[in-house]
């Protein structure tokens, strides 16, 4: 199994504990990631200011793992939600294709059939599977009760992104489950994080992400889990700004799938970056059977 | 004589223009932070900043980065290879031929007692570092002229140091050339340390010899010679000249040049054309010192400052002072060579936003200018303001600058520095602001709301209906050709299915927070729908609803009539933008 990676900007600069526990679970399911250097900014950023500038940016990507004819591995939902969405317009719609290809045309590339683009969990789940990983786990968690956080642009709009049911997804629910922890239900689990206004309007996004974690919580986590580099800062730094602004407690900490699932692999905390976490998740680690 | 005077001038214009530089450094002011730190304090700190660190275990890592990054160039290998062999070849050749070549009086021949520049080594070692060096040469012209990968931008200084180069090395070459045909320095020489003149047979012998193998070319003796000739000749050169000269073929690059002209090298020996070319070899390198502060060949000394000061630096540890100072370096510090351009995460959409300040290597030239008072115009400076905020903050352009310039730093103290001229900017009403958001704690908190109201404040202000509430609305669609643009994508047509069930705003995260969503947001989700639809353009554009989205799909996924609701903002969101944008431009 083979895809290319697609780390976008985020991770690289700000997450990097996601691309090395992501790579660390990766490789011990034996697949095989290719970077690509050329790769840039999957548009998402820009879609508030220029629609084809934001397309252009994700077809280029498109483009590029086209090229080596590989499919797209993608970390971040807000930047899978991106590229899935140029790939069905550039596949819509003729003209706007032609303008965009034209463009590529001068660096040698282009959009010609597109390839696939995959979330990380949905390669974990569905291109892996259940029995290939539940192989791999060595150090199962126990009585550890997990929220897990959909991610907005993974589940909608649904018809394009076709990640899982947007109303009743089960799919990251049960890669948590396989680990041994307990994926809980919880109300606010398909909500936006409030990541998109930080930044653009710091109060609502706070007061998002308080209110999600705070719902979490009270349903009984341990901990929440996520998936998404945008999601994940929210819930990790912008969590702590909060509570250094308001003072109050941490309101329940987060930890990356690759590293829960890296945890009951039995790789070591320091492979999966658990320290460069901003909120200590180091207790986690007390909740893994011996 | 005029090769002194105009010597000692370069050098006078060399040092004075070094002393601006550096006072430029510590008196310049980039950014919020450094605008009440005086040059006094500046100067103390760089001094104290310089002695703490040199009697420190940093001093290491400055050991360890003069060698990889400074010498080896490794920044530069690991982004290109081409590259690298590029200016390894410019500069390290360059250097060699100036320590042994230009400074022989002063450098070799201290060295080595028997030193001469036509004596072997010496004499093969010029054209070897000559020819490394118009390979260089030739390497980046053909990148920057024949193969010019996209987005790389050459101006003229980038010209200027290829031209100046080309000119110091093959007036060199050609020199060389000429001086080893001709006939009136042989003549000289002769004179001078064999004591021979014209017309004495020893100096034909001797001429002879020098024409047969040395490459000469005489006025009256030519070839074919005897061979007791030549024997003679030998003789005598091995006792006058032979401790000087080695054979001219060693300098593969001078002899076949000398060989190439010898039908002309008698007229042009009488014209005196190595007299000229020497002109031509000396004012090119005294002119490149002269104008080396000024130029991007300034990078000799301030790219591995750069590199040095940041291998040791933090943000967050260093004395500000210090960054300040830091950061007026670091502009001059750039070589323009695109680096960054190339890996730049949203360089490709400037083939979309008409815009050169979005490419890192370009916006650092821009800021250069705004620094030095040489960019006043106003919408240029609205560019640039607008090309630092159209980044991703991925820090790639930093990561790969062979000049270690922290050019994410730089961007955040221009940016927030660029924000107190009051220009609203509207890119801050995107995702793009998630890493100012991430910084806020490092931004006076007056500083970091301001720019933010400014920009909505500027959209809102285009839109009457917005804030006179009380004005009779007509009923015919006001403006068909708001409806008609928002053909972006191939969904946001479907707002004209709406029929006002309200559905969207019910499911709406950001309407769910407020108690009284409508005082806060103005028009909710399905109002702007309907507002589309009739073609109210104020409405549409002027609600905070369509700012604070957070484009969670929940009101899309959930419309029963399939209004592709949020594509409908995401649109509303870039017409908004560019209308108020022609409209300050006009």
């Amino acid at each position: 199994m083979k895809f290319a990676l697609f780390l976008g900007c985020t991770i690289p600069a700000r997450l990097t504990q996601y691309e090395s526990s992501s790579r660390a679970v990766l490789g011990n399911l034996g697949v095989e990631l290719v970077d690509i250097k050329e790769f840039n900014c999957c548009g998402y950023p820009l879609r508030n200011i220029d629609f084809k500038a934001s397309i252009l940016a994700s077809a280029r990507n498109l483009a590029l793992a086209e090229k080596e004819d590989l499919p797209m591995l993608i970390l971040c939902k807000c930047g899978f939600g991106m590229l899935k969405h140029a790939d069905h317009i550039l596949k819509e719609d003729p003209t706007l294709r032609n303008e965009i290809n034209t463009t590529l045309k001068k660096e040698g590339i282009g959009y010609k059939e597109g390839i696939e683009i995959k979330h990380l969990l949905s390669v974990l789940y569905h291109d892996i599977g259940s029995d290939a990983i539940k192989e791999k786990i060595t150090k199962p968690f126990k009585d550890l009760k997990i929220a897990t956080h959909y991610g907005c642009h993974a589940l909608r709009p649904s018809e394009i992104v076709q990640f899982d049911d947007p109303v009743n997804p089960t799919l990251f629910d049960n890669l948590v489950a396989l680990t041994g922890a307990e994926s809980i239900y919880w109300e606010k689990r398909l909500d936006c994080c409030g990541a998109p206004l930080t930044g653009v309007n710091d109060d609502l996004s706070m007061d998002l992400t308080e209110k999600k974690l705070a719902n979490a919580k009270q349903s009984g986590a341990d901990f929440l889990c996520d998936a998404c580099s945008y999601c994940h800062i929210q819930f990790d730094t912008v969590q702590g700004m909060i509570t250094h602004t308001t003072g109050k407690n941490n309101l329940l900490p987060s930890i990356l799938y690759p590293q829960l699932l890296g945890l009951s692999m039995g790789i070591d905390g320091k492979t999966l970056g658990l320290a460069e976490n901003k909120i200590d998740i180091t207790s986690i680690e007390g909740f893994l059977l011996e | 004589m005029f090769y002194s005077i105009s010597l000692y001038i370069s050098l006078a214009i060399f040092i004075g223009g070094l002393i601006y530089k550096i006072a430029t450094w510590l008196s310049r002011k980039i950014g919020v932070d450094s605008k009440d730190i005086p040059t006094s304090k500046r100067l103390s700190s760089a001094l104290r900043g310089i002695i703490l660190t040199i009697f420190s275990v940093k001093v290491l890592t400055l050991i360890k980065i003069f060698f990889l990054d400074i010498i080896l160039q490794r920044k530069v290998l690991n982004e290109d290879a081409f590259r690298w062999l590029t200016h390894i070849l410019i500069y390290g050749a360059f250097m060699l031929l100036l320590l042994m070549h230009a400074l022989d009086k002063f450098i070799t021949s201290a060295i080595f007692s028997n030193y001469s520049a036509t004596l072997n080594p010496f004499l093969f070692l010029r054209d070897l570092f000559g020819a490394l060096v118009i390979i260089g040469i030739c390497m980046a012209i053909y990148r920057r002229f024949i193969l010019r990968p996209p987005r790389l931008n050459t101006n003229p200084m980038d010209t200027y140091a290829i031209i100046i180069l080309a000119i110091i090395m093959v007036s060199g070459i050609i020199l060389e050339g000429t001086k080893i045909g001709s006939y009136s320095l042989y003549k000289n020489m002769v004179t001078d340390y064999a004591g021979l003149e014209e017309g004495e047979e020893e100096f034909k012998a001797l001429t002879a010899f020098w024409v047969d193998k040395f490459g000469t070319i005489s006025p009256t003796i030519k070839a074919p010679f005897e061979n007791t000739l030549l024997e003679k000749g030998k003789e005598l050169h091995e006792m006058s000249c032979s401790g000087c000269h080695s054979s001219p073929q060693w300098a593969f690059i001078g002899y076949p040049i000398a060989r190439a002209f010898k039908g002309a090298a008698l007229d042009l020996d009488k014209a005196g054309i190595h007299t000229l070319l020497f002109y031509i070899h000396f004012l090119a390198c005294f002119i490149g010192l002269a104008y080396l502060p000024f130029s991007k060949f300034l990078h000799i000394i301030t790219s591995p400052l750069s590199l040095l000061a940041n291998s040791v630096m933090d943000k967050k540890e260093s004395d500000p002072a210090n960054i300040a100072t830091r950061q007026t370096l670091e502009l001059d510090a750039c070589t323009h060579c695109g680096a960054c351009t190339s890996r730049c995460s949203v360089g490709i959409i400037t083939e979309e936003i008409e815009n050169v300040n979005i490419l890192p290597s370009e916006k650092i030239q821009s800021i250069k200018r705004v620094f030095y008072k040489k960019q006043t115009d106003e919408s240029k400076l609205r560019l640039i303001l607008d090309g630092i905020y159209l980044c991703t903050n991925c820090h790639r352009c930093t990561d790969v600058c062979p000049a270690g310039i922290n050019l994410e730093d730089l961007w955040f103290s221009v940016r927030e520095y660029m924000f107190q001229r009051d220009y609203p900017e509207f890119s801050l009403l995107s995702p793009l602001s998630f890493y100012r958001g991430l910084m806020r704690e490092s931004i006076e908190q007056k500083d970091y709301q301001k720019p933010l109201d400014i920009a909505r404040e500027a959209i809102a202000a285009e839109c009457d209906l917005m804030r006179t509430p009380d004005k009779v609305v007509t009923l015919t669609p006001a403006d068909k050709e708001l409806q008609s643009s928002l053909l972006l994508s191939d969904q946001a047509g479907t707002f004209s299915a709406c029929f006002g069930c309200q559905t969207c705003t019910n499911a709406c995260p950001v309407v769910a927070a407020y108690e009284n969503p409508k005082e806060v947001l103005g028009m909710l989700p399905h109002q702007i729908m309907y507002a589309t639809g009739l073609g109210i353009r104020d409405l549409a554009f002027g609600s905070n609803m369509l700012w604070d989205c957070v484009t969670c799909y929940q009101c899309q996924e959930q419309c029963p009539q399939g209004v592709k609701v949020t594509e409908v903002l995401y649109e509303l969101k870039n017409l908004a933008i560019k209308n108020v944008v022609k409209k300050g431009a006009q």
